[in-house]
């Protein structure tokens, strides 16, 4: 089946220059294996294509389950020139998060719960 | 016996709140509160300052902030530490001694100097080149507006020595202002830390800095995820991290009890990784950390312990950032509503199209994108469903000019079209919003033509 990553991972983007990073987070081991295959400098590229073609670096950190996401040429030239109202690409992971991933049903509820980090009861996300 | 030290954060920006600094200093347990006021871009901004007033140059906040705190601090013993002396530490330090004289409070102000060097990149010669792109000095040389070397945390770890309130620095590295604290109480050897174990309690404590120099977006601020922001608690009163380091450079993320917003696993990873880019290899002026190694353990109740990240010996040379003049820019934003919304919008931006192309006004883009509807995300966006039905559409257009008088002009194209345009419009906003572009020129520099330069100055009020 075909989600979007939204469903199974959290993510921040910052800039540099003219470089936009991404932290993108899987919830649990089970969701990090599903990023760890999915996510790659060659499909996030691809998924970016339409709207800002550039080049994508991609390091995966099993250790806090994340992937670490570079796309160049993302603002223009850089925040101070860029012209978009979100200069600085800080919207630019929820743009990540619409990547449309493949999984099976198994691994969509695997990696959605449990979750690793304190979510106390009653303000617990329900996913 | 492990001795330990509690460091907050202060602001992470330029016009950021200090509310939650209180708090840290109240309640926290803290012994330094660790202030990062600058951007690439604020730079930018404090250059502009600088050229109306050469008293100014610096972030302006660090008064009146200081002047709430340090009431808080003075009690408990606090010191603080910040970047905000931007481009004239000498200009935010006299502001501040004004500013404590009227009140007859006594600190030890000092002021780390020396990480300007605009002269030496603007001298000509070789190097220099874009970091990125491998671009010449050349290309921008005659249009630079400033450059500074981003310092370590030695000339503050010397400030701290002479018994410092109050440190206030330029272009110090973010994350160096947090390192140099850590340094002072905890006894790391910083310049000849060479082998692992050294280097390893180094990147624990960049590591440590880089958590806190954003504020409240390492304590759950701006968690970015489809539904679970929701579960971070009372933002409005947020309390920004707070890190217990031991000498052993093991770390525990926290905050001051009382306060809202989220520590755990996921609101500190996300900001571990924050504007990281190659995670093997993050470099700064006095390490370079490893997140590879890192381990994150969620304690509960907003705790998360922090070990494990490797450092490796400090680079040979400086980043540099500097920004030079790049064109203006103006917009103006327009409202069209139902019906056909979109088609009317449409016919406008080809309106002020043929009005450039009519006055001949020299640019070089007429950027065009729709507030609401798909500016945040672009060509990524989903289709409207509809777009001839849609109940309104705003649009956004803003010329790139290197003419400032093109900018300036820009604003004066659109008013007679409020009645000679499309029907049904929602007004202009922003005919006088034109403003200058800056670029940035990352680039390295050797230590040994900046270090000797750079000084620490202790200024009693």
């Amino acid at each position: 089946m075909k989600i979007r990553l939204a469903e199974i991972a959290h993510a921040r983007s910052g800039d540099k220059a003219d470089w936009v990073d991404f932290g993108l987070f899987a919830w649990n081991p089970a969701g990090y294996a599903v990023l760890e295959r999915e996510v790659t400098a060659e499909t996030v590229a691809a998924h970016f294509a339409p709207w800002m073609p550039g080049r994508v670096d991609c390091w995966p950190l099993p250790n806090i389950l994340a992937i670490k996401l570079v796309l160049h040429d993302a603002l223009q030239g850089g925040g101070a020139r860029n012209l978009r109202l979100d200069n600085l690409g800080k919207a630019m992971a929820g743009a990540l998060l619409r990547m449309t991933i493949e999984l099976d049903e198994n691994e969509l509820a695997a990696s959605r719960a449990p979750r690793v980090g304190w979510w106390p009861e009653p303000s617990s996300p329900t996913p | 016996m492990t001795k330990t030290v509690r460091i907050g954060s202060g602001l992470g920006f330029y016009g950021d709140s200090w509310e939650p600094v209180l708090a840290s200093i109240q309640r926290g347990g803290v012994r330094y509160i660790c202030s990062d006021h600058l951007a690439e871009l604020t730079l930018a901004i404090l250059q502009k300052d600088r050229q109306r007033d050469a008293a100014l140059g610096y972030a302006r906040d660090v008064v009146p902030m200081l002047v709430r705190l340090w009431p808080a601090m003075r009690e408990r013993g606090v010191r603080f530490i910040c970047n905000a002396g931007g481009l004239n530490p000498e200009g935010a330090a006299h502001a501040l001694r004004v500013a404590f004289g009227t009140k007859s409070w006594k600190a030890r102000i000092a002021v780390v100097t020396g990480d300007d060097v605009l002269p030496r990149l603007a001298a000509g010669g070789s190097g220099f080149t874009h970091l990125f792109n491998g671009a010449a000095v050349d290309t921008v040389r005659e249009r630079l507006v400033f450059a500074n070397a981003y310092l370590g945390a030695r000339p503050i770890v010397d400030a701290l020595a002479q018994g410092a309130d109050i440190v206030i620095t330029g272009r110090v590295a973010d994350a160096a202002l947090f390192l140099a604290p850590l340094v002072h109480e905890l006894g790391w050897k910083l310049e000849g830390a060479r082998d692992a174990s050294d280097c390893n309690k180094l990147a624990q404590g960049l590591a440590v800095g880089h958590l806190l120099e954003c504020s409240g977006q390492g304590s759950g601020g701006n968690f970015g995820s489809l539904q679970a922001w929701q579960a971070i608690p009372d933002l409005a009163h947020i309390g920004y991290p707070i890190a217990e380091v031991g000498d052993d450079g093991a770390a525990v993320i926290t905050k001051a009890p009382g306060t809202g917003g989220r520590i755990n696993f996921d609101t500190v990873r996300q900001q571990l990784l924050y504007e990281v880019h190659d995670p093997h290899a993050y470099l700064s002026p006095d390490v370079v950390l490893d997140m590879s190694t890192s381990t994150l353990s969620d304690l509960g109740d907003d705790r998360v312990r922090m070990t494990g990240a490797s450092g490796r010996p400090r680079p040979e040379q400086l980043k540099v950032v500097a920004g030079f003049h790049d064109g203006h820019k103006a917009e103006v934003t327009w409202g069209f509503s139902w019906p056909d919304a979109w088609a009317k919008a449409q016919t406008a931006i080809a309106m002020v199209k043929s009005q450039l192309a009519d006055r001949k006004v020299p640019h070089d883009e007429l950027f065009v994108e729709y507030p609401g509807l798909s500016s945040a995300h672009g060509a990524m966006s989903p289709p409207a469903a509809d777009l001839a039905e849609l109940n309104e559409v705003w649009v956004r257009l803003v010329l790139r000019t290197h003419e400032k008088s093109a900018a300036d002009g820009f604003g004066r194209l659109f008013p007679w079209m409020g009645l000679s345009g499309p029907a049904y419009t929602c007004g202009f906003h922003g005919l006088h919003n034109s403003g200058e572009l800056l670029g940035i020129w990352p680039t390295l520099i050797d230590r040994a033509s900046v270090e000797p330069n750079v000084r620490t100055e202790i200024i009693e009020t």
